[in-house]
């Protein structure tokens, strides 16, 4: 076999082999893109939310159109569909049923489940208070609610019950159902079996919602009837959708693109599968780095492969343009050492996002650093072989010549160049407070409408802001309901210092059993209770001898087993313990979402009250802007570094400082006007934009290196400065791509890379020292 | 002592064309001219399961036309305050808020309150029938309620007042309590 048939056949297998890793890999598209890889116990508690907690599972159902009794009509037939199917955990629509099942249950278990019940309110000085309370609630207007229910339950323990509740925060009813604030729209909160991570399922029980509420309108006869969905699990499948279609879309426009401007360059359809080469090995290697060393390769890593496409483009352009006129020993021994420069320099710029805590950003770097690698090796070790010496490339030393007498003329750009950096620099500075977006949903691929859909919905349905949670955790259920009623019992005091309005906990409905065993024993047997409230109703207006009803349920509460979470069933109580109490490998984790008050939540206050307990304080607003922070200060850092890198490496190479300053300050003013630009049009910067500045010097030095190299040994030839032009165009073109997409990550790559890499070949030419021209 | 009495009938029978132009029209048209004021109230609920009645006494005040107040200071301090369409209740450490535009049973039974304070026939007869009896100087309105879901909770409410200021409103409850509030002005703008 030839060497070129050998070669190509280690490259067909080594690409068979990287298809078949690929074939393999997981791909995803759901949050976890965003979510740090190695979070602090409070960020856990962040991403065990977003991934299984229950909020990530509730979806929000709007029914809009007809008359509200119409609207009311079909959301209790549509509730009644789903309630039957197993995808959804509880389907909740204000329908008065469920409220009396939720009341039956605290009703008829109210001596296991009420915190005031403990052996000193059964003493005859405990029942006198208790009973007298209850008469006096009864001069309230809020007791009319007690008196039918007084003869049983005249120690008011539903009331106990209750006043722990949040019952200010229900939403509108119209018609018997739950209604928007306005009333026009119908409501419904429904839970997913599915799990928020769980992108597939969500997607299911989506597409169930939309068919049953078509079959409801239908049976209700509202066919105007206008539904809308919202919640986390929408979110994540419009994402993966848009996602998907964006890298389709994308890599499709930049392939297109590409290959127009090679087809246009070589004239030869067999240079064009050649040079493609290069593309397709980087591409592939690039996935299969991430997939071996991640496990999971993301949606918008492979969305980036638009860009690497351009990039790796190059490399194949400066091998077949630079050897067509010097043969393949010459451009080995001349532009290969610059070539692989410039590859280093991409690898030091790429190579420094390996190093980030945002997983995203680690499978960005590794993903395009892998890719212009094997594209660089694929290049030098692969087409030499299969092209042979005759390349067969059409001269393009004409289109170079004219870019040679361009290129001289655009030396009297220099001052302008200057001035207009200098105005970039001031908008900079005076400017540098209205830079950034502070918030890390600037990086969500959730479209603005989509949030504005959820913002409203949530309103309308009055969705409790957890914002502030304590986190507690147990080996065993029961091990995490205690803690839970250790940190209430701190929590107590902080409501009652006025430091929040309340809390809730999964311990509210469902008591530890040591609690529940606790406040059985301290109900006294039927006899003694008799006497006891004898003694303890002489002088009061409730006869003793009515309470009968009350002896009797406290006795069969004696003898009645404890309550366990099956217990629940059929009460939307379920679904609010399942929300607060989280099962996951290494135990139990407890949330206890805190109510604020008038006065706002004081955090440094509220970790001392809790300091030692065991119990976290995490305020998940804090939490996102402190991740969101803690990123960008990263990326700031890994920026200079790869900055760093670059220049040390450069410095080390070219062995002068004045040659160094000449190299770098064509890409310094690139990035200053390229960020300026994005300013002056409106684009508030995020962590993506930073990135972006990093590849514009990483990228940008493969062409101010060909400046500096050429021009020490000989004028620039033309063949050379076309390929720099091309190579230029195809590597904006990948970039640019990326300023399509609606996904804002990309898009923010692109509007920074895209036109700094123009920029920068500018000002390179712009800038080449005219004396070692001459 | 005869002729007293007949003379006294006598008067009752003149006085009836009298106290026939003041109707429920015009007694809206004095109450819509009260534009609030501080009162102090005693409240007496009369319950069957209770040998005694409950008292709750207190501090009421009106402004008009949609904000009302009811501060009880006796037997355990709560404010309850309407403003428009929100009734809060605030005891010990409690707060509820209700939306009454949620609540039409609700909001039926705090009309026939505001409703009479305001003047507001149309509300009032929206959900009751009015019957007026005695003068300007000594009125009693009493108002059935003509909705199925309000007469299950109240068979009857009986406002009495003195020119345009309430003196009491009772209520008799379907379940054949009864309560009854007496309010006393302290200063009458």
């Amino acid at each position: 076999m030839s060497r070129a048939g050998r070669t190509f056949l280690l490259w067909l297998l080594a690409m068979l082999a990287g298809a078949a890793i690929v074939w393999n890999s997981r791909f995803s598209a759901d949050m976890s893109f965003f979510l740090p890889a190695h979070p602090s116990a409070e960020q856990q508690v962040l991403v065990d939310q977003l991934k299984e907690g229950a909020v990530a599972r509730l979806l929000m159902v709007s029914i809009g159109g007809g008359e509200s009794a119409q609207r009311a009509a079909l959301s209790r037939e549509l509730r009644g569909r789903l309630a039957k199917l197993p995808a959804f955990v509880s389907v909740q629509n204000g329908e008065a049923g469920s409220e009396a099942a939720d009341r039956d249950f605290l009703f008829r278990h109210r001596y296991l489940l009420s915190p005031a019940v403990s052996p000193e309110r059964f003493t005859e000085e405990g029942l006198r208070r208790a009973v007298g309370n209850s008469i006096d609630l009864l001069a309230s207007p809020a007791g009319m609610l007690l008196k039918p229910l007084l003869t049983r339950d005249p120690t008011g323990e539903l009331v106990e019950q209750l006043a722990g509740l949040n019952a200010g925060a229900q939403p509108n009813s119209r018609d018997g159902v739950w209604a928007s604030r306005d009333g026009e729209r119908a409501m419904l909160l429904v839970q997913t079996a599915a799990l928020g991570s769980d992108t597939d399922g969500q997607e299911t029980a989506l597409n169930t919602i939309r068919q049953q509420f078509a079959a409801s309108a239908q049976a209700v006869g509202l066919a105007e009837a206008k539904l809308q969905l919202s919640g986390p699990g929408l979110f994540a499948v419009n994402s993966r959708a848009t996602i998907k279609d964006e890298v389709a879309r994308l890599s499709l426009i930049s392939t297109f693109a590409i290959v127009a401007v090679l087809l246009f360059t070589y004239r030869s359809f067999r240079l064009l599968g050649l040079g493609l080469l290069p593309v397709v090995s980087g591409t592939l290697a690039g996935v299969v780095a991430v997939s071996l060393l991640f496990g999971t390769v993301y949606g918008i890593t492979v969305g980036f492969g638009a860009a690497l496409i351009g990039e790796s483009v190059d490399y194949g352009i400066y091998y077949f343009v630079q050897s067509g006129r010097n043969g393949l020993a010459a451009w080995r021994a001349r532009f290969w050492p610059t070539v692989r420069l410039g590859v280093l320099t991409s690898v030091c710029g790429f190579g420094a996002l390996l190093f980030s805590g945002f997983p995203g950003l680690a499978q960005l770097g590794l993903y395009a650093l892998s890719g212009v690698i094997a594209a660089a090796a694929v290049t030098r070790f692969v087409l030499p072989p299969l092209t042979g010496e005759q390349i067969g490339m059409r001269d393009l030393a004409p289109l170079g010549r004219r870019l040679a007498a361009a290129s001289q003329a655009l030396h009297v750009l220099r001052w302008p160049v200057l001035v207009l950096a200098i105005g970039a620099t001031a908008v900079l500075i005076t400017q540098r407070d209205q830079l950034w977006n502070p918030e890390l949903s600037a990086l969500s691929p959730v479209s603005p409408a989509d949030q504005a859909v959820d913002m409203a919905l949530r309103a309308d349905i009055s969705t409790p802001d957890s914002r502030y949670l304590v986190v507690i955790h147990g080996a065993t259920r029961e091990a995490a309901l205690q803690a839970a009623e250790k940190t209430g019992a701190h929590l107590d005091r902080l409501v009652a210092q006025g430091l929040i309005a309340g809390y809730d906990s999964p311990a509210r409905f469902l008591p530890s059993q040591a609690t529940q065993e606790q406040r059985r024993a301290s109900l006294p047997a039927a006899d003694d209770l008799r006497r006891k409230l004898q003694a303890a109703l002489v002088d009061s207006p409730l006869a003793a001898n009515k309470l009968e009803a009350f002896i009797a349920d406290v006795d069969n509460a004696r003898q009645a087993p404890t309550i366990n979470r099956d217990a629940l069933a059929g009460t939307s109580l379920a679904l609010a313990v399942d929300a607060l109490l989280l099962n996951h490998p290494a135990g139990w984790s407890g949330l206890l979402p805190l109510r604020t008050g008038p006065q706002a939540i004081d955090s440094a206050q509220l970790r001392a009250a809790l300091a030692g307990s065991g119990a976290l304080f995490i305020d998940m607003k804090g939490e996102f802007d402190k991740l969101y922070n803690d990123y960008l200060h990263e990326a700031m850092l890994l920026a200079l570094g790869g900055v760093l890198a670059i220049t040390v490496l450069l410095a080390l190479t070219l062995r002068s400082p004045r040659r160094l300053a000449a190299l770098l300050l064509p890409l310094v003013l690139a990035v200053v006007i390229v960020i300026a630009g994005l300013h002056l049009l409106g684009e508030r910067l995020h962590l993506l934009h930073l990135i972006g500045m990093l590849l514009i010097v990483a990228v940008g030095s493969n062409y101010a290196l060909f400046f500096d190299r050429t021009e020490r040994h000989r004028p620039l030839d033309p063949e050379t400065l076309a390929s720099m032009l091309i190579a230029n165009l195809t590597t904006a073109i990948g970039f640019g791509t990326l300023a399509l997409s609606e996904v804002p990550i990309l898009q923010a790559v692109g509007m920074t890379v895209g036109p700094g890499a123009i920029l920068a070949l500018l000002f390179s030419a712009i800038f080449v020292p005219r004396e070692t021209a001459a | 002592m005869i002729n007293r009495l007949f003379a006294g009938l006598l008067l009752a029978a003149l006085a009836l064309p009298a106290s026939a132009a003041f109707d429920v029209g015009q007694l809206m048209t004095d109450l819509a001219r009260h534009k609030g004021g501080k009162a102090k109230f005693v409240e007496k609920k009369y319950i069957s399961l209770l040998d005694k009645p409950v008292v709750s006494t207190g501090e009421m005040s009106y402004t008009a036309p949609d904000r009302l107040e009811k501060r009880t200071l006796t037997p355990k301090p709560e404010l309850l305050l309407l403003d428009k369409e929100l009734l809060s209740i605030e005891r010990e450490k409690q707060k509820l808020t209700i939306n009454l535009s949620n609540q039409p049973e609700a909001l039926a039974f705090i009309d026939s309150i505001r409703g009479t304070l305001t003047g507001n026939r149309a509300a009032l007869e929206k959900n009751y029938l009015l019957h007026l009896a005695g003068t300007p100087d000594k009125w009693v309105l009493t108002m059935l309620p003509s909705e199925q879901k309000i007469a299950a909770l109240v068979l009857r409410i009986v406002v009495s007042g003195s020119k345009n200021q309430i003196r009491s409103i009772e209520y008799l409850q379907a379940d054949g309590d009864r309560s009854v509030l007496s309010i006393e002005p302290l200063e009458v703008k």
